[in-house]
């Protein structure tokens, strides 16, 4: 489904990215792990074309996707969800779910999709009029990935969903981000610190240092690779 | 005391804050949006002054009415202005948009300087005669003491442009890409929201206000030169700041607080001083408020 190639991605003259490939298939949820600083935001952030990659290429059901702008990228079904959540602080949580549909024109689906983000969410229905800023961490969460979800993606990329909640909200996110690449066959690509739930739910796993992907593998490999557990899973 | 009086500047203070307020919209919602300080956009009123008053001499020509005359001038000076407001974005400030910030600031000055030369070139640098277009009306004439018709029209005007600006932002799909635009500009991008687009919505919308307000003032006074741009860019610039920068609801406040202090300053103490009372205004309040009347504290995370 989606095809990364040999892309290099910079900062001004700071290199970001060194030659990295990978390969989501559809369907799948795929995670990439690694440290603060190994590139991970950066590969997705060029998937999304908000930062262009100065070499290699994407492509996105066979077509190439690196050179298109933002917008566009959008609208070809890739929507992510960014670390930080980047909730709109001064919108209502109903227009910031509207926002996640900005592109989609069917005002009847629109709708429904809304009442079913309550539906999974319900604290989200009781403060659809609350300002976005005001919520909690994993209130935020919950609507940053409801929101992504409003524009209807065939790929939903998640950067740190879990970054700064508490443990238990972290269980809850995990598993509706199972639940969501199970039920509406959305394919996850999932960039995480948290190696050890990601790659729980995952069904391959890439491992990233300094702008390079070192390993590649099923989840479950991964999570008993022996380099793996000392440097990402504490153990 | 005098009430009547003081019920008088009251009212020209409201009328000229009004002013004020359309042309602050255009700095604050262009700042709101990429953080620059617009500093052409003075200009972009001068020129909408300047538009109206030759299709105002090419139509009185022709023979129509004063009404009739106003309402083509300010059309095409409308026009004119929009036209301005998209070129200037795209020429010199699109091609900073990654640069320092200090860079569009300075070139902000530099197309300021550029088009108030320009004109005073093109036109001429002395004070032309702006024609009184619109007669006086019968029913205004018991209370004409505090409000003149001109005055009538500037207030009508200046409220219905505000509430159109109001719904445009709250409702359609352009104002909510400007509000998202604005609250969180990579989140926007990421929901498909054409960024470029949206700046450059933003500066036609501010240069349409600039020009309205351009074409009232300029019927107001009875004449223009190539300067009125630049002393009512720094007086709407501090209505902004007063209000809180990057504020809607702030810049209109902000406008009509500096223009009735102007008035109240002008008429009880010597109207010589007015400008020191707008800017002095300006420096209390900011000594007390940092952020502006209606702005919030950048909260900044460590």
């Amino acid at each position: 489904m989606l095809e990364v190639r040999n892309i290099q991605t910079c900062y001004g003259n700071i290199q970001a990215l060194k030659n990295v490939s990978l390969t989501i298939n559809e369907g799948e949820i795929v995670t990439l792990i690694g440290a603060n600083g190994a590139g991970k935001s950066t590969t997705l952030m060029s998937i999304c074309g908000v930062i262009s990659p100065r070499q290699g290429e994407i492509l996105f059901r066979g077509e190439p996707i690196h050179r298109l702008n933002a917008e566009k990228i959008v609208s070809l079904g890739i929507c992510q969800v960014p670390e930080g959540r980047h909730i709109f602080p001064q919108m209502s949580v109903l227009e910031n779910l509207e926002m996640g549909a900005f592109l989609r024109k069917d005002k009847g689906g629109i709708k429904s999709d809304i009442e079913h983000a309550f539906e999974r969410f319900p604290i989200l229905g009781r403060r659809r009029h609350q300002a976005g800023g005001t919520l909690s961490g994993g209130e935020q969460q919950m609507l940053a990935i409801s929101r992504a979800l409003l524009s209807r993606p065939s790929l939903l990329l998640l950067d740190e969903p879990s970054l700064g909640l508490a443990p238990l909200i972290i269980k809850q996110i995990f598993e509706i981000i199972r639940k969501i690449n199970a039920e509406s066959n959305t394919t996850v690509f999932l960039v995480e610190q948290n190696a050890n739930q990601a790659l729980k739910i995952a069904h391959r796993g890439y491992v990233m240092e300094n702008g390079v992907i070192t390993l590649e593998d099923r989840a479950e490999n991964l999570l008993s690779n022996e380099d793996v557990k000392k440097a990402y899973l504490g153990m | 005391m005098d009430f009547e009086y003081l019920f008088e500047l009251l009212c020209s203070g409201v009328v000229k804050g009004s002013i004020y307020a359309l042309i602050a919209l255009g700095y604050t919602m262009v700042y709101g949006i990429i953080q620059l300080i617009n500093f052409a956009h003075g200009e972009v009123y001068m020129i909408g002054a300047f538009v109206a008053f030759i299709v105002t001499g090419v139509l009185t020509l022709s023979g129509h009415s004063g009404l009739t005359v106003l309402l083509l001038a300010a059309l095409a000076a409308v026009i004119y202005a929009a036209a301005y407001g998209y070129t200037l974005e795209k020429i010199a400030y699109r091609p900073l948009r990654n640069a320092p910030r200090l860079s569009p600031l300075i070139s902000a000055i530099g197309a300021s300087i550029f088009l108030m030369n320009f004109v005073q070139l093109v036109q001429t640098p002395d004070f032309l005669p702006f024609p009184e277009l619109i007669s006086d009306f019968d029913f205004m004439e018991p209370i004409s003491r505090y409000l003149s018709s001109v005055d009538l029209i500037i207030l009508i005007v200046t409220t219905v442009t505000m509430i159109a600006l109001t719904v445009l932002i709250k409702y359609t799909r352009t104002g909510k890409a400007m509000r998202a635009t604005q609250q969180d500009m990579i989140m926007a991008r990421l929901s498909g929201i054409n960024v470029d687009r949206v700046i450059s919505a933003t500066f036609i919308i501010g240069s349409v206000l600039a020009a309205i307000a351009g074409v009232l003032i300029a019927s107001r006074t009875g004449q223009i030169n190539s300067a009125i741009g630049f002393t009512a860019g720094l007086k709407a610039f501090t209505a902004a700041v007063l209000g809180g920068i990057g504020n809607i609801p702030g810049a209109v406040l902000g406008g009509l607080v500096l223009g009735i202090a102007e008035t109240l300053g002008a008429g009880y103490i010597s109207s010589a001083y007015e400008d020191v009372f707008a800017f002095g205004l300006l420096v209390l309040i900011l000594t007390l408020r940092p952020s502006g009347l209606l702005g919030k504290a950048v909260k900044q995370k460590v």
